[in-house]
């Protein structure tokens, strides 16, 4: 079964049921280590990524660090 | 006022260097580091964004600027609410581990002077939260002393408009907050060349913050390492005590002996 959930604004229904945060991260192609998660306006602990499932309709924002002054 | 003339300790942090730079507007990434090579300056502010989702193998600045070897100073820059300001830097403290944290609340684009008020309500979240606070703030010695009391770990006063290379605007004001605090004072924003860094360092800051003045010199890593050599003359003149000003000249040479 596929859910629809959005990250950084954009809609991305191709993803799997049950899929994890671990999952989604590789499924994106990002780091870990380099980025920073937060679902429906909570902060997803590094150490939930592998055990936290997504559900349809989460929104996600996935941040980094950037050049800034 | 500075009791300590030899490290600039910020929230218990020992730092040799008292000249913090930035990490926006730089041609590269690359050109960035090699300046930062140069500057000796041990933090560099960094902005927390979205990650890019169409081009993630794109250089990021953690490729080029270690974080174990530099302290990342994560901003707040872009946020126009409390809110906003303290939601970004629960995402920059998860994704860096770090709690030491540069808060500005900006108001008009046309000017980013500081919101004050969202500034004061931010930092108070934000301390609750566990964060340090370096704060960037207007150059009223009234709200730095509040900021102060809320337990901010560092007080930065404009020296200009951010981005406006003007120099020290508020002599008067900026020496009238260095006086009255017992955290350091850092000038952030507003230098524009080697003296007004020199300046504010003369006027007994703890340390400069820049960006622009560096990014968009004609040659921004000639610049860093001037503007390092620029930070510690200012410090040296300022623990040195400059002589009075008088009105009239005063011979060098002695008058006696003259044949």
């Amino acid at each position: 079964m596929q859910i629809t959930i959005t990250i950084n604004g954009e809609q991305y229904a191709d993803l799997t049921k049950g899929m994890s945060v671990s999952g989604l991260l590789a499924h994106l192609g990002l780091h870990e280590k380099k980025i920073a998660v937060e679902r429906n306006r909570e902060i997803v602990p590094k150490s939930g990524y592998k055990n936290i499932a997504l559900h349809d309709g989460d929104v996600l924002e996935i941040i980094t660090f950037i050049g800034g002054g | 006022m500075a009791t300590d003339s030899g490290k600039l300790i910020i929230a218990g942090r020992k730092f040799s260097s008292r000249l913090i730079i930035g990490t926006g507007k730089y041609e590269t990434y690359q050109q960035n580091a090699d300046a930062l090579a140069v500057s000796g300056a041990e933090i560099v502010t960094v902005a927390v964004r979205r990650v890019n989702l169409t081009n993630p193998d794109e250089p990021l600045l953690v490729d080029y600027i270690d974080p174990k070897k530099t302290v990342y100073l994560p901003n707040t820059a872009g946020c126009f609410t409390g809110e906003a300001a303290v939601r970004t830097l629960r995402l920059a403290r998860e994704a860096g581990g770090w709690d030491l944290v540069k808060l500005e609340v900006l108001s008009d684009p046309k000017h980013l002077y500081p919101d004050m008020e969202e500034t004061m309500r931010a930092a108070k979240l934000l301390i609750e939260d566990g964060f340090e606070v370096m704060v960037y703030c207007s150059d009223d010695p009234v709200f730095a002393r509040k900021l102060e009391d809320l337990g901010c770990a560092a007080i930065m006063p404009l020296g200009a408009p951010i981005g406006s290379g003007l120099g020290i605007q508020n002599r008067v004001n900026i020496r009238l907050i260095v006086e009255q605090s017992s955290v350091p004072v850092i000038v952030d924003a507003g230098v524009g060349t080697a003296s007004d860094a020199t300046i504010a360092m003369e006027l007994g800051c703890d340390g400069v913050l820049m960006n622009t003045a560096i990014a968009e010199a004609q040659h921004p890593v000639q610049m860093a390492r001037a503007m390092k050599h620029a930070v510690i003359a200012g410090r040296e003149a300022y623990l040195a005590g400059r002589m009075p000003r008088k009105k009239y000249a005063d011979p060098s040479s002695p008058l006696a002996g003259l044949i």
